[in-house]
């Protein structure tokens, strides 16, 4: 048992043992909560795996961002306290067969292929990421960029939409 | 695959397809719209962290990394239009309950 192993069981276990709640949990906001810190666990593994600027993003777009706004999905069309019911018995074993079937199906193939390592040793990375995006990736890095804005725009031009109109 | 080795790809791999099967079953179980963008955020993580797992263990290079960052960037836009929609829903319908949203079954 090296570092390495320890640190990676810790954070597997802190990023699949949150996701778990997120089927258990009832309460919406608890399951969010749960799923910052399956988040957090997501960004500890990059980090493990030598990628520091993504597991900063990953705090910051995922833990800061997305889950807010998830958080104001959920107040905003909460009623009365909000039980997250699963889809009834008629939903439990559809649910559970399509997850065991995604699982089993990624342990096969994890198991039964043979993935070239190559040589050579990652140095640091944001300054290689940067020059990345503006040298062989521009193209999808402006796409990406005006799809972020048009979703955007769009996002808010559609939850607000019956000010004009409707 | 030797999962009692050093940590290898097969590891990162495993948990990945782990949390993407858990995303799955959140996303067919649950009746919340809310709930069911929380599995697809966990599905799109997975698919971020197979892409770093490769990036660190195959290519040697950052471009796994650079892709895992255009996926948080779809996966932010894709929230954001989602709950949208889900207001959307909330407004018409008055409960954001997905087996309810069958207006056009009418």
């Amino acid at each position: 048992m090296n570092t390495e192993t320890v640190l990676f069981v810790t954070l597997a276990a802190v990023t699949l043992i949150p996701a778990l709640g997120l089927i258990f949990l009832r309460d919406i906001v608890r399951a969010a909560f749960s799923l910052l810190m399956s988040f957090l666990g997501f960004a500890g593994l990059y980090a493990l795996l030598g990628a520091d600027f993504l597991a900063a993003s990953q705090v910051l777009i995922y833990a800061g961002g997305i889950l807010i706004l998830l958080l104001f999905g959920v107040m905003l069309t909460r009623r009365e306290p909000i039980q997250v019911r699963s889809g009834g018995r008629a939903f439990v074993v559809p649910g559970i067969l399509s997850g065991l079937l995604v699982f089993l199906g990624s342990v096969y193939v994890v198991q039964n292929t043979k993935w070239a390592p190559a040589m050579g040793t990652v140095k640091e990375t944001t300054s290689s990421i940067g020059r990345e995006l503006m040298g062989r990736f521009v193209l999808p890095f402006e796409i990406a960029s005006v799809a972020l804005l048009v979703a955007l725009v769009g996002a808010a031009y559609i939850a607000r939409r019956d000010e004009g109109e409707a | 695959m030797n999962l009692l080795g050093p940590i290898g790809l097969s590891h990162y791999l495993l948990v990945s397809a782990a949390a993407a099967a858990i995303g799955v079953t959140v996303i067919v179980m649950k009746r919340n719209a809310v709930a069911v963008l929380m599995g697809v955020e966990l599905v799109l993580n997975s698919a971020a962290l197979n892409l770093v797992a490769f990036s660190r263990f195959v290519v040697r290079d950052v471009t796994g990394q650079v892709v895992a960052i255009f996926v948080l960037v779809i996966a932010a836009a894709e929230a954001a239009v989602a709950l949208a929609i889900v207001l959307n829903l909330f407004k018409n319908a008055s409960s954001i309950r997905l087996d309810e949203a069958d207006l056009l079954r009418e």
